[in-house]
């Protein structure tokens, strides 16, 4: 090689003085947490939100889960018949829909097994709480997380089909 | 020394007669060292006895099994997708590469193949979580050596492939990204023109890090001739990846298997080095970063338009049989032998993970070696303890 | 001298908080300044910054923290707990006698005499009994090899250090600090005495093998094994908690500090400015107003050597112990045995 050979213990110098030189000039990159924060991908998997409406409490959710934290409750309901003159329909009503944050994994599945889209992912992730007790989300909870959930992403060029959730 | 095997009843043996040799001639006594389960240099909890002689090792052991988690037992009481998400959490660092072994043992025994598209993400994925998970260890390298700046470095830096591993997948360590039958998801828009900068700025990385650690002269004379293991003993003690290697044995499973991946669809380099050294070890890893972003940059090139999800029934039953598949991960090679009894879950999964059977060599490789040397030594094998317990 | 006449007890209170000042000062700089700030800068992130104004007052909430902890003495420690106790303060001790020979101005000292630089490379040396007391009882083999490593290390070094200073002795003709930075300001280039005559010039080999002893002396990478957090997880200071742990790091830093007043003293000219400048010839001619400027020349000279060794600090991964015993002895001592020979022949000749 025609370069003259730098001294590996002066090319580490230069390493580290160039990085404080950036680092004062163009910021660090480093964000200062409480005061600035990163947005999430909107794939990200902060929080799953329920949509109560959607839920018929088929339990797919609740047998996918890998480590088992979702907790499914329901009772079959009569609902006034959809024609006038039809028999009354036997509808299910759910009471009780917990996800326990201190369990799950965020592996995603029970949004993906989810048959009705009454699960959904949103990238919001600050919800830890002093008490271990109180990560565990009921569906009154679980349903306020449905307003941050954002539309899916456009996909890459050469995708099949325009993306679903 | 009741139900120790040959091979440790002779290290112990030989243990004795050094501390006695040592009596003789110095009156000093030798001394166990326990490093780990907690200590700063095992990142983890493994533990190593070794025995010292002053700063010398006379015989050193690795006991593993702290942090075991039993994932093969709990695989068997998992649903197939199911599966996925647990295996995600063998090797930390680079848990896609850990998914992607199991999927392809489960489509060969279902006889379904992912289409090209899906195949060619799945290898983009694969080698991002391969740089995500080297760069760390270049980074961490430096920590082990006493350098504090380059790991702070790799932390910055793997943020940026980490990045594009949660917009893809939507989770930073844990993608669970990976469907028996092809991917959960096409890429999201902005995907490809994202990795093309962020490899620039990892071959960046890797600049800095040749220049602040390997040109040192520092870390040279620490590395250089220290923890050689010879080609036959690494072949002997089954070492796979980049220790294998460093080695000087052309081995590489992404190049010499034939599986429904993309990588003969680039062209890439297998790096060698014939020293045997950590320093080669480390070089070697150096080298494969730069590789595999090189194989990121040419398979973004090259994506196939199409589906990435072939058709499988929305309930997997996996028919009957057993198979095998193992693949090049960031750590060696990573295999899953799978038997299916036609359940909805594996009815007995074997996990052959690199780092268990890389640690196998530490007590040939330490004895005789310097504390200072067990930290680099240890440091340049590379293990994850989620590797080596399970 | 300043026309002041002092009690005996208020010149000693004077002295006493001078000391603290010139020991804990250095050391709270050292330590936001370099291990906070350059460190963070180096690394692309900013360091503490949320107590007081970009992290100043960040130093406080650490010395809060530590003094909130308990003291404790590891089980095994308990019968030489008192010695256990003492060995943070041994090393302490050792920085306030070093500083206690630093010239800070003409007549800013603390104690003036002509064995200067001798005492201060003894008195350097009683952190070495510190540390290995430390590492001794702590009762702990992390802690142990860490103080074993440290003594073995520092004694070795020690030998470098004195071997560089003597070059400057020669040069000077005295052992008195005051009188060497006063050799350098009142001194000359050919003729020229625009810079004095600072000895980093005409040491520049001595310089370097002072800095590299003062390195490994101080423990700081590239010589730190004796805390190689990543072997000994914190060597000799592994079983320490709390305000002893404190001691500790005070006692590390400030003498980064005091051993680099010393450094700017030998070989930059201390807290002189060339003498030529203002019409000076001998220290009496100084005015007395270089006795509230000369400290902060010499903060600044310190600041300046404290910023190269933190920088190696920071870049650099660390020897190992035979490595660096290797160097010491076959690279360090040889060349500053030919350098305090160059030395006495060029004395000699000119």
């Amino acid at each position: 090689m025609p370069k003259p050979k730098v001294p590996g213990l002066l090319k580490g110098l230069g390493v580290t003085f160039s990085t404080l030189v950036r680092t004062a000039t163009d910021g660090a990159a480093t964000v200062q947490y409480p005061h600035e924060k990163e947005t999430p991908p909107i794939r990200a998997r902060g929080v799953i939100a329920l949509h109560e409406g959607n839920c018929t409490s088929c339990m797919l959710c609740s047998r996918s889960c890998p480590d088992w934290c979702i907790y499914i409750e329901g009772h079959k309901e009569l609902a006034p018949p959809r024609r006038a003159g039809g028999a009354p329909r036997k509808v299910n009503k759910l009471d009780r829909f917990d996800i326990d944050y201190a369990l799950c994994m965020y592996c995603g599945i029970c949004v993906e097994v989810c048959p009705f889209d009454a699960l959904f992912w949103s990238p919001e992730y600050e919800y830890s709480e002093p008490r271990i007790a109180d990560l565990l989300h009921d569906k009154s909870k679980l349903g306020e997380w449905m307003e941050t959930v954002p539309e899916a992403p456009d996909l890459e060029v050469g995708a099949d089909k325009k993306g679903k959730k | 020394m009741t139900m120790l095997g040959d091979r440790q009843q002779l290290s112990y043996i030989a243990a004795q007669a050094a501390d006695a040799r040592v009596n003789v001639e110095l009156e000093t006594e030798g001394m166990t060292l326990n490093i780990g389960p907690q200590h700063p240099a095992t990142h983890g909890t493994l533990r190593i006895v070794a025995r010292l002689d002053g700063e010398q090792v006379v015989w050193a052991e690795p006991v593993a099994g702290y942090m075991h988690r039993g994932y093969e037992k709990l695989t068997e009481v998992r649903t197939f997708p199911q599966v996925t998400a647990l295996i995600n959490r063998i090797d930390w660092l680079g848990s896609f590469a850990n998914e992607v072994p199991f999927i392809l043992a489960a489509e060969k025994l279902m006889g379904v193949e992912a289409p090209p598209r899906a195949q060619h993400i799945r290898t983009i994925l694969f080698e991002l979580s391969r740089i995500a998970n080297v760069s760390l260890f270049l980074g961490d390298l430096g920590v082990q050596l006493g350098a504090v700046t380059p790991v702070f470095f790799a932390f910055r830096d793997r943020e940026y492939v980490l990045n594009l591993i949660e917009a893809a997948t939507g989770g930073r360590f844990h993608p669970n990204f990976d469907r028996i039958g092809g991917l959960k998801d096409d890429l999201p828009a902005g995907f490809i023109d994202e990795t093309r900068t962020v490899m620039v700025k990892l071959r960046r990385f890797c600049d800095e890090i040749e220049s602040l650690l390997f040109g040192n002269e520092i870390f040279q004379s620490r590395t250089r001739g220290v923890g050689v293991i010879p080609r036959d003993v690494a072949l002997s003690y089954g070492l796979s990846g980049a220790n294998l290697r460093a080695s000087g044995v052309e081995w590489d499973l992404r190049r010499d298997q034939d599986l429904p991946m993309a990588w003969n669809k680039a062209d890439w380099k297998v790096w060698t080095h014939p020293d045997g050294d950590s320093f080669a070890r480390c070089w070697v890893r150096l080298q494969e970063v730069r590789e595999s972003t090189k194989i990121v940059d040419q398979l973004l090139d090259t994506i196939p338009a199409g589906p990435v999800m072939t058709k499988v029934p929305k309930i997997i039953k996996v028919p009957e049989g057993e198979a095998w598949v193992s693949t090049e991960n960031p750590l060696g090679e990573m295999g899953y032998y799978v038997v299916s009894k036609g359940d909805l879950g594996p009815f007995r999964v074997k996990i052959r993970s690199a780092s268990f059977n890389n640690i196998s060599i530490v007590p040939w490789v330490l004895r005789g070696v310097y504390v200072p040397d067990i930290i680099t030594i240890l440091a340049s094998l590379y293990f994850i303890l989620g590797d080596i317990d399970r | 001298m300043v026309g002041v006449e002092l009690a005996y007890w208020a010149e000693s209170l004077l002295r006493v908080l001078g000391g603290l000042v010139a020991v804990l000062l250095p050391a709270g700089t050292v330590v936001y300044l370099f291990l906070f700030k350059m460190m963070s800068f180096m690394q692309s992130r900013l360091g503490p910054m949320e107590a007081g104004p970009y992290g100043s007052l960040q130093l406080f909430a650490e010395v809060g923290k530590w003094l909130q902890k308990e003291d404790i003495v590891p089980t095994n420690a308990q019968p030489e707990a008192r010695i256990f106790k003492i060995a943070p303060l041994v090393v302490l001790a050792s920085t306030f006698l070093l500083v206690a020979v630093v010239p800070f101005g003409p007549d800013a000292w603390f104690t003036d005499f002509d064995g200067g630089i001798f005492y201060a490379l003894a008195v350097s040396s009683v952190s070495v009994l510190g540390i290995l007391i430390a590492g001794w009882s702590s009762a702990n083999k992390y802690s142990l090899l860490g103080g074993l490593r440290a003594a073995g290390q520092l004694i070795a070094y020690e030998l470098p250090m004195v071997l560089a200073v003597i070059g400057v002795v020669i040069q000077a003709g005295t052992m008195n600090l005051q009188k060497i930075v006063v050799a350098q300001n009142a001194g000359e280039i050919f003729g020229w005495d625009g810079l004095g005559n600072p000895f980093l010039l005409t040491q520049f080999v001595g310089f370097l093998i002072f800095m590299i002893a003062v390195q490994a002396e101080l423990t700081q990478t590239p010589f730190d094994m004796p805390i190689a957090e990543s072997e000994l997880v914190s060597g000799y200071m592994t079983e320490y908690s709390g305000f002893r742990f404190l001691i500790f790091f005070i006692g590390e830093f400030a003498t980064a500090g005091v051993f680099s007043m010393i450094a700017s003293v030998l070989f930059l000219g201390g807290w002189g400015v060339p003498f030529a400048w203002f019409g000076w010839t001998a220290i009496d001619d100084v005015d007395n107003w270089m006795n509230v400027v000369g400290p902060l020349i010499l903060f600044t000279k310190m600041i300046i050597v404290v910023f190269f060794v933190m920088w190696v600090r920071f870049s650099y991964p660390r020897f190992r112990e035979d490595q660096l015993q290797r160097f010491a002895w076959k690279v360090l001592i040889p060349i500053s045995l030919a350098n305090i020979m160059v030395t006495a022949v060029l004395k000699v000749a000119f």
